[in-house]
């Protein structure tokens, strides 16, 4: 986690995420960049909060409270129920930044916020802001509400 | 509908429906003939909550609706091995789609049930094979649906229009040509399933066209096919030129344009994707066989009853067959069921033996002749699989051990 310090500086250094905001809400987070897409059916475990592909590069690490940031999605349609139980628990990412709009990923996002009033906004960012961002960096998501 | 004038529920489903719709690209919704709702297998308290909500707020479907498979068998709730509370949280999942008006089919493939849809007939199906079954065999028309969406077009009788509803988006993509395979080999019920396994995973989420399979494959076969590529790919939809209806001719398939990519397949490609599919070597000793991924259907069975014929007793291995209720029902009043019971085969209705904690002997090697199962099940329950036809599933499971017929590859 962050020290005291930081949290104070963090606004100021964020890098305030722009592009099509296709699940709203707002967050402001350590970004986790996957350098594969991931599938969250099969791929996370929302009890522990941890990626268990065994074949991902990423395996083992947590997106808990962390904004994910990730191409786009794989896989089956079930991970929409996987990423909303994480959201729910608070095992899952807090915001989400993709390339490519994923119907899949948004779903599980908006029965969150539906359900549980949590909201996890997902953003979709054209590849030049994309590419800039890098795991680690403090981003922000700025929603309309 | 949003404004509540046809209850709570409508409009809780018709506020996701239409976020979910926005972010697809359509500009508008349709009227669906059916549901498939894959909702019913728990992922934990999220997928209560969901269903719990919709009840609470007086939900009901309307439109035909079936269920997918659950956590744990209804009916033989006694076969699972796992936490008691993922099988009382399962099994009140399945319960409350039933109070939602959901039929309680309990299947992966809805496609053998009675009523299925017809050629053109808007659905929203989920599970993966159910999809590309109901696309490319049945040529209907569904996208990859999945859990919450499923449910929420139940409720309202609505989907989003767009990508395969529409007949512009159903072109052929990519032209997978057998060449050079043996007409033994073609006719290998076992070939489909490896074929559609080499496919997907060229195929990604494009739309295949495959040229050069005989006429004569059949339901079982193409359901094999389809859900080899469903797990390797996010294929939702194939033609089978001569055979599926929307490819009576190549030109048909491909909407009379030129494919994007032409793929040669040959038996040596498919020998590949055929070992790959096994992590043991022939002669090694299995414990189990399992069958029916998915759902096995009265033929599979029929087919399954004539090779028995050639052993008898009970298998070495332990021997389970995943199906529906419906078919087990047919096989009773065939009075089939008694036949493979005293076989010692355990038949599995309502879930699959890879969702589902129910085989006993998970200390080694489990041979099936799905594809799919092969592929998901060492992740899903941590199995040691091999694959191979039903013909060498069966064989192995007398004999306790590996027995391959590779004489059928090398006829190439």
């Amino acid at each position: 986690m962050m020290s005291g310090e930081k949290m104070v500086n963090t606004q100021e250094y964020a890098l305030a995420v722009e592009g099509n905001l296709v699940c709203n809400g707002t967050a402001l987070a350590q970004a986790i960049k996957l350098d594969v897409p991931l599938s969250f059916w099969g791929g996370y475990d929302s009890e522990s909060g941890t990626i268990i592909d065994a074949s991902h590069p990423n395996r083992g690490q947590s997106m808990a409270g962390k904004i994910l940031v990730m191409q786009r999605g794989r896989g089956s349609s079930s991970s929409s129920s996987v990423l909303a139980e994480a959201i729910r628990a608070g095992t899952g990412p807090v915001g989400i930044v993709l390339a490519e709009n994923d119907p899949i990923i948004v779903l599980g996002a908006l029965v969150a916020g539906e359900l549980y009033g949590i909201h996890c906004p997902i953003i979709v960012t054209p590849a030049e802001q994309f590419d800039r961002i890098t795991d680690g960096d403090m981003l922000s998501i700025a929603g309309t509400q | 509908m949003l404004e509540g004038e046809c209850g709570k529920a409508a409009a809780f489903s018709m506020r996701i429906l239409s976020q979910f719709a926005a972010v697809m690209g359509a500009e508008e919704l349709i009227d669906i003939s059916s549901a498939h709702i894959d909702g019913c297998l728990y992922h934990g308290q999220t997928s209560l909550d969901f269903v719990d909500r919709l009840i609470a707020d007086g939900g009901r479907v309307r439109v035909p609706t079936t269920l997918n498979v659950g956590s744990l068998d209804l009916i033989h709730p006694e076969l699972f091995l796992g936490e008691k509370q993922v099988a009382t949280a399962g099994k009140r999942l399945m319960e409350a789609h039933i109070e939602l008006g959901c039929e309680p089919s309990f299947t992966c493939a809805p496609y053998q049930l009675e009523k299925r849809p017809k050629f053109g007939e808007q659905i929203v199906w989920a599970e993966s094979n159910a999809i590309v079954f109901a696309n490319s065999v049945l040529g209907a028309r569904t996208n990859r649906y999945g859990d919450f969406i499923d449910l929420c077009a139940a409720i309202t009788g609505r989907g989003p229009y767009a990508g395969l509803h529409k007949t512009e988006n159903r072109r052929g993509q990519i032209v997978f040509r057998l060449t050079g395979f043996s007409n033994a080999l073609l006719h290998e019920d076992m070939l489909c399933a490896v074929l559609g396994y080499f496919v997907g995973s060229k195929a990604g989420n494009s739309i295949a066209v495959i040229d050069g399979l005989p006429s004569t494959i059949n339901e079982d076969q193409l359901k094999a096919f389809g859900a080899a590529a469903a797990s390797t790919g996010s294929v939702a939809l194939f033609h089978v030129v001569g055979v599926t209806p929307e490819a009576p001719t190549l030109q048909a398939a491909l909407q009379g344009q030129p494919p994007e990519q032409v793929v040669e397949v040959r038996p040596e490609d498919l020998w590949t994707s055929f070992q790959s599919l096994s992590m043991a070597r022939h002669g090694a000793s299995i414990t189990a066989v399992a069958l029916g991924t998915p759902h096995f259907s009265l033929t599979e069975f029929e087919y399954l009853h004539k090779l028995l014929q050639a052993y008898s007793g009970t298998p070495k291995a332990g021997f389970y067959i995943s199906t529906g209720r419906y078919v087990l029902w047919e096989l009773e009043q065939r009075q089939l069921d008694k036949f493979f019971n005293e076989r010692g085969i355990q038949i599995v209705l309502d879930t699959c033996t890879y969702v589902s904690p129910v085989i006993r002997e998970m200390d080694g090697v489990i041979m099936t002749n799905s594809a799919k199962w092969a592929h998901y099940a060492p992740g899903n329950i941590g199995a040691k699989v091999a694959f191979g036809s039903m013909a060498e599933c069966v064989r192995s499971a007398y004999e306790g051990k590996i027995c391959w017929n590779e004489s059928i590859w090398s006829g190439k």
